[in-house]
């Protein structure tokens, strides 16, 4: 089947070159080319990559409006953060104690969203194997500009305690645009506290342009990431 | 009823009042529910701030027309059942846009948002989405028989279809309310109330714990930020036809405030004591004891 399907790509203009670049990683099986008979017997070609996904990367999205409305924004969405519920390592356990009467994180305008499409904060709690770097990577671009990533920890920084793991990312500002870092291992909920609070100032400030960084520098990010995952079977950009 | 354009800012400075009463009660009863959990809760201006954040993010994404139209329909659902419904009894400047065959308008606008969310949901292709659709939809549905068996009942017993005519019936005393006049028709329909409030222990279909967020699991920016708008509109739209209908209308704004928040706090408070039901145990529930109270009511009249 997959030589004839081979055989059949080669006849096509592109064929051979589109087979090349999809030689060097190994892909799933169903997200390979294939061969699909119509209703009245025509036959194409499915090539869940190209057909399924959109392959446009990111834009950068400049501020639209004037200095005011601009400000206005930047302190909604500084007194607006929206969590992505999204606990890589040990981390998520203390993001638990901030939702509950201990310390309401709720009084500061932080809320969890279950969806990376309504959530507009992406924390990394913790050590990131990585397997969970490529769901990571995918849940970051499903959200929406503007974006920000608080990396919790001290594995986020240098690799923390699974600094000589093979299967752990050292640091993430390489994979992802990190806004802000929370040391300790763990931090406590009030570091986290003191850390949203950091990151409303730098939002506020409209410094917190994590999204558009990531745009801009968007092959030398997907480079990064290339290097450490071997089974990259997704499109480069998950919009 | 006779069409006046001085109607169309009256409309609208009621919606104006509705959306900030609306904005300002969603998080006062967040704040009670959280304050039963021994927590502080939202701002209670924190529903403002998310709204502008939302109309304030840069750049969203679409999965087709219907997906556009998801959000505008479900707005308009809720816009629809408070312009067509008099907000004010006896009011000029607060009647909207109400006439005489309402009630049944009324009736449909209250499914319609739901039938909107459920095409532009199901475009957005995510199998959380299509799930929650079919959760809600089949819950939505349940809840609605008791609550348009109870209507029936209420429009049997008044002899007519107009809201108008159906509050000023109910004046006069406090015992002239349907509530007192007809309490089948008013538990039925107080019942089916709590099912279309979206709280515990019917809020399966939109629970963050549940399946990842139900129907608006693809939404975001200004498509989320419109389904939001609407989620502050439509209770209290909802609440004004209950209102009007079964604890006699309000003549002033201090009533009609007062009297929302009341029947709104109906269902927080079922809802911060009674645990969450699966679906198909809501559904069941419905069936099982406010499907024969709308039953009875009809009967009885």
């Amino acid at each position: 089947m997959k030589d004839e399907l081979d055989k059949r790509l080669d006849n096509q203009p592109d064929g051979p070159e589109r087979r090349g670049s999809l030689k060097d990683i190994p892909v799933r099986e169903e997200l390979l080319p294939r061969w699909v008979k119509g209703p009245e017997g025509q036959e194409y070609v499915v090539e869940p990559l190209q057909d399924y996904f959109c392959q446009a990367g990111p834009t950068v999205q400049t501020p639209a409006y004037t200095r005011i409305i601009e400000d206005l924004f930047n302190w909604a969405r500084a007194e607006s953060l929206w969590i992505l519920g999204f606990g890589t390592g040990c981390g998520a356990i203390e993001m638990r104690p901030l939702m509950t009467p201990r310390f309401d994180a709720y009084r500061y305008g932080i809320q969890w969203r279950p969806t990376p499409r309504q959530a507009n904060l992406f924390v990394i709690s913790g050590y990131l194997s990585v397997k969970t770097l490529k769901r990571a990577i995918r849940s970051y671009e499903q959200m929406q500009n503007p974006k920000y990533v608080v990396g919790l920890g001290s594995c986020t920084i240098n690799g923390g305690m699974y600094w000589d793991s093979y299967n752990t990312i050292k640091r993430l500002d390489d994979y992802l645009p990190v806004d802000l870092y929370i040391t300790g291992c763990m931090p406590r909920p009030e570091a986290l506290l003191q850390g949203f609070d950091d990151l409303k100032k730098l939002i506020r400030a409209g410094k917190a342009e994590g999204a558009n960084h990531y745009a801009e520098h968007f092959d030398w990010y997907k480079a990064n990431q290339k290097r450490v995952i071997k089974d990259w079977d997704m499109p480069d950009y998950s919009w | 009823m006779q069409f006046e354009w001085i109607m169309v800012p009256y409309s609208l400075l009621t919606l104006f009042i509705v959306v900030n009463y609306g904005l300002l009660l969603t998080a006062l009863m967040q704040k009670i529910g959280a304050r039963v959990g021994r927590r502080h809760g939202i701002p209670i201006w924190q529903n403002y701030v998310d709204l502008i954040k939302n109309y304030g993010i840069r750049s969203s994404i679409t999965h087709g027309v219907m997906f556009y139209l998801g959000p505008v329909f479900r707005l308009t659902g809720g816009v629809g059942l408070l312009l067509f419904v008099p907000t004010l009894y006896g009011s000029e400047m607060f009647s909207n846009l109400s006439f005489a065959g309402d009630l049944i308008l009324a009736l449909y606008f209250i499914f319609f948002g739901s039938l909107g969310m459920a095409l532009g949901a199901g475009e957005s292709g995510h199998p959380h989405s299509a799930i929650g659709v079919s959760r809600g939809l089949s819950q939505v549905t349940t809840a609605e028989l008791p609550f348009a068996l109870a209507v029936f009942a209420i429009a049997l017993q008044y002899q007519t279809l107009s809201v108008t005519e159906i509050v000023a019936a109910q004046q006069g005393s406090v015992w002239n309310w349907t509530l007192f006049t007809n309490p089948l028709a008013v538990a039925a329909a107080m019942l089916s109330f709590l099912g279309s409030m979206m709280r515990p222990p019917f809020d399966v279909v939109l629970a963050p714990q549940e399946i990842p967020i139900g129907p608006p699991t693809e939404y975001h920016s200004s498509y989320l930020a419109l389904m939001q708008t609407n989620r502050v509109i439509f209770p209290i739209a909802k609440i004004v036809v209950y209102m009007n209908l079964f604890f006699g209308g309000a003549a002033t704004w201090p009533v009609f405030f007062l009297k929302v928040f009341l029947i709104y706090f109906f269902s927080l408070f079922v809802g911060v004591v009674f645990p969450r039901f699966r679906v198909e145990q809501s559904v069941r529930w419905f069936l099982v004891w406010a499907l024969p109270l709308g039953i009875a009511a009809i009967l009885v009249v």
